[in-house]
């Protein structure tokens, strides 16, 4: 019988228990109290007093509004365009008998590839200076288009390229978990609808999609967070100056206002991080709720 | 509707495209009737599943050719065969309750046939009552017993009226007693539907209980089929008389002297009109008689009491299993203290086999 309470059990949990606060539990305490400390000064660690300026201040610029706007499209068009592609992708691994350790492997490369050595190609590939095209330029032109510049130019160019860059990204990941979860289902579902005549599109539908749901949901729940906290990738691409490019995101922002050339502002970062605490939660919970519904647990 | 099995053979390639194939079904010409019950009957490994899979279209045979009434469906692919199939392990959706589950395969009905949600209902509840399982309609497959789950998976079966129900192993998952009430459904849903129904089973007692005719496999070849009682009272080969009867069938090593069978220095049959030399005599046990006059002899090791019969365990040295066998009736046992017991034997309760083929040796009676 275990005894609650045993001391010992608390002695093995110290070691994390210690990282866990002085890491985690104290930085966001800190966090909160920075949030609503007015005035604050990074120099004299005083502040004039308690409030919400800080949000207020953050919600009224138009760097963190353009911010949140980006990360909102980001996460709106990367999260369900990555899964229902890598779904589309492990679908296709698993039909294949030959080559398909090939094909796993060569769709797996770009997770084990550095962001900032995409982030290069994705350059090469998109950019347009005033003497060269690069590669998507010179098939536009091929195909009678004008030159686009993704990197320095119009707004839905610059998005574009970076949704395609984080849809690159992400895709591996979710394609092996896809692929491993349709492996697992067992087979004999398929024998059985089959023989009871169902077409292939009903038995995806009705027995493969709810057997792999609750990968899809663990995909789509980590999509979120993962795009909400969108930042690196955004400089790889553009720049440390993403608020020059407009392609700023909530966490870029939050950066710029600690350490950026605008910096030195850790009450007006930590108002914002929190503003982004509280959208995850939100979107998190919503997806909490609409999963019970539609994801089925063995 | 009845099946037609014209000389199938499957053959599965070999692995990594090397060696041989290994040959699951040889040759198989069989004819199920209209509205029978047949057991597939064989140990494992000798190809009955693959026979089932074949028949339901999930396989496709190497040669031969399989007809459903007069079709020749022999490359109509599963979903068009009309088939009912209840797999070892049910096989239920379990992301789906048990009433979905069962309306699964009408949703697949298209164009005429499509039903509205009301008649998959009245469908449903139907099937349902016919197996018996109308209170569980609401739950999920996780929530059932081994028994119940067998009850949906046939009752999904046989919801689109099938035209040939199918069942693999249907009662290997189920502890002893239930084994027993469920093969007794399975006989009174297949007597109430009426429709032709095919299923395997390595347990001879199972398939002799229940089936109207059964088909013994071996290696992929048929090696007898018929009424249960006809093959258990005249196996065609060493094999058949084996594998069929609880307690199984007592193997002596014998030989044929004058047209008598001789065990041992025991003169124990006339065997008119088989060849002198040596041959195999299977005895059923309740071929013997305890005779004081008999002519088997044998060293008495134990008597069982089973209430109506006793068993009488006794010891020879030409039977090939450590001990004999013999179940007679409980007002004749042996008295306490006798160390050997005699038998005279019934004679269509003995089968000679060829030492070599294990083929049937026929004799007359006199």
């Amino acid at each position: 019988m275990l005894e609650k309470n045993n001391p010992k059990a608390w002695l093995y949990l110290l070691p994390a228990l210690i990282f866990m606060i002085v890491f985690m539990v104290y930085p966001i305490i800190d966090v909160f109290v920075y949030s609503v400390e007015e005035g604050y000064n990074f120099v004299s660690q005083r502040s004039s007093g308690f409030g919400l300026y800080n949000f207020s201040y953050v919600l009224h610029d138009t760097y963190f509004l353009q911010a949140v706007k980006n990360t909102f499209i980001m996460v709106i068009i990367t999260v369900p365009i990555s899964t229902g592609f890598a779904l589309l992708i492990a679908l296709a691994l698993n039909s294949i008998t030959k080559l398909r350790e090939l094909f796993q492997t060569v769709y797996f490369l770009p997770y084990v590839t550095n962001t900032l050595a995409v982030g290069l190609v994705f350059m090469v590939l998109f950019k347009k200076t005033a003497y060269s095209d690069g590669l998507v330029n010179l098939l536009i032109n091929f195909f009678g288009g004008e030159s686009v510049d993704f990197i320095d130019g119009p707004y839905w160019a610059k998005m574009f390229v970076m949704c395609f860059y984080i849809i690159w990204i992400v895709l591996p990941f979710k394609v092996l978990l896809l692929t491993s979860a349709l492996a697992s289902v067992n087979k004999m579902y398929y024998n059985a609808a089959k023989v009871d005549g169902t077409g292939s599109f009903r038995i995806f539908m009705k027995i493969t999609l709810p057997m792999i749901s609750p990968t899809i949901f663990y995909l789509v729940i980590t999509g979120f967070i993962g795009a909400f906290k969108e930042y690196s990738d955004a400089v790889a691409l553009f720049g440390t100056d993403l608020n020059a490019a407009g392609m700023n995101t909530i966490v870029g922002y939050v950066y710029d206002m600690l350490y950026g050339d605008s910096g030195g502002y850790p009450s007006f970062a930590s108002a914002a991080a929190i503003i982004l605490f509280t959208i995850v939660l939100t979107i998190t919970c919503i997806n909490l709720l609409v999963s019970k519904k539609h994801v089925y647990y063995t | 509707m009845k099946v037609v099995l014209d000389s199938l053979t499957k053959i599965f390639p070999p692995r990594m495209g090397k060696g041989e194939g290994v040959t699951a079904v040889k040759d198989f010409t069989f004819m199920i009737p209209d509205g029978t019950l047949v057991a597939l009957l064989g140990p494992s490994g000798c190809g009955k599943s693959t026979m089932l899979n074949m028949i339901c279209g999930l396989e496709k045979p190497t040669e031969g050719k399989i007809f459903f009434g007069d079709d020749d469906v022999t490359d109509l692919p599963s979903e068009n065969r009309g088939v009912g199939m209840v797999f070892q392990n049910y096989a239920l959706y379990p992301h789906m309750t048990v009433y979905n589950n069962i309306i699964f395969p009408l949703g697949n009905l298209k164009g005429k046939e499509k039903l509205t949600k009301e008649q998959m209902k009245e469908r449903a509840d139907k099937v349902a009552s016919l197996v018996q399982i109308e209170q569980l309609m609401q739950r999920k497959p996780g929530e059932l017993s081994g028994g119940q789950q067998q009850r949906v998976a046939i009752a999904r079966a046989l919801v689109k009226t099938p035209r040939l129900l199918l069942m693999d192993e249907p009662l290997s998952n189920l502890d002893a007693r239930l084994r027993l009430q469920t093969r007794e459904e399975i006989r009174r849903i297949q007597r109430e539907t009426g429709v032709t129904t095919i299923f395997v089973t390595h347990d001879q007692e199972e398939a002799m209980s229940i089936s109207d005719v059964i088909v013994v496999m071996k290696d992929g070849e048929l090696h007898q089929s018929g009424k249960p009682q006809e093959v258990y009272d005249d196996p065609a080969n060493l094999f058949v008389a084996k594998f069929l009867g609880t307690p199984a069938i007592n193997i002596f090593e014998a030989r044929v002297e004058k047209e008598t069978l001789k065990i041992g220095e025991d003169t124990v049959l006339n065997v008119p009109g088989v060849r002198d030399g040596a041959v195999i005599a299977g005895i059923r046990p309740e071929g013997f008689i305890y005779d004081k006059e008999g002519g088997l002899k044998c060293e008495l090791d134990r008597v069982e009491v089973m209430g109506r019969d006793i068993s009488i365990v006794s010891k020879n040295p030409a039977c090939e299993a450590p001990v004999v066998r013999s179940i007679i009736d409980s007002d004749e046992r042996p008295k306490d203290g006798v160390k050997t017991v005699t038998f005279k034997l019934r004679p269509n309760k003995v089968h000679l086999f060829e030492p070599e083929t294990g083929a049937r040796i026929r004799f007359g009676r006199r």
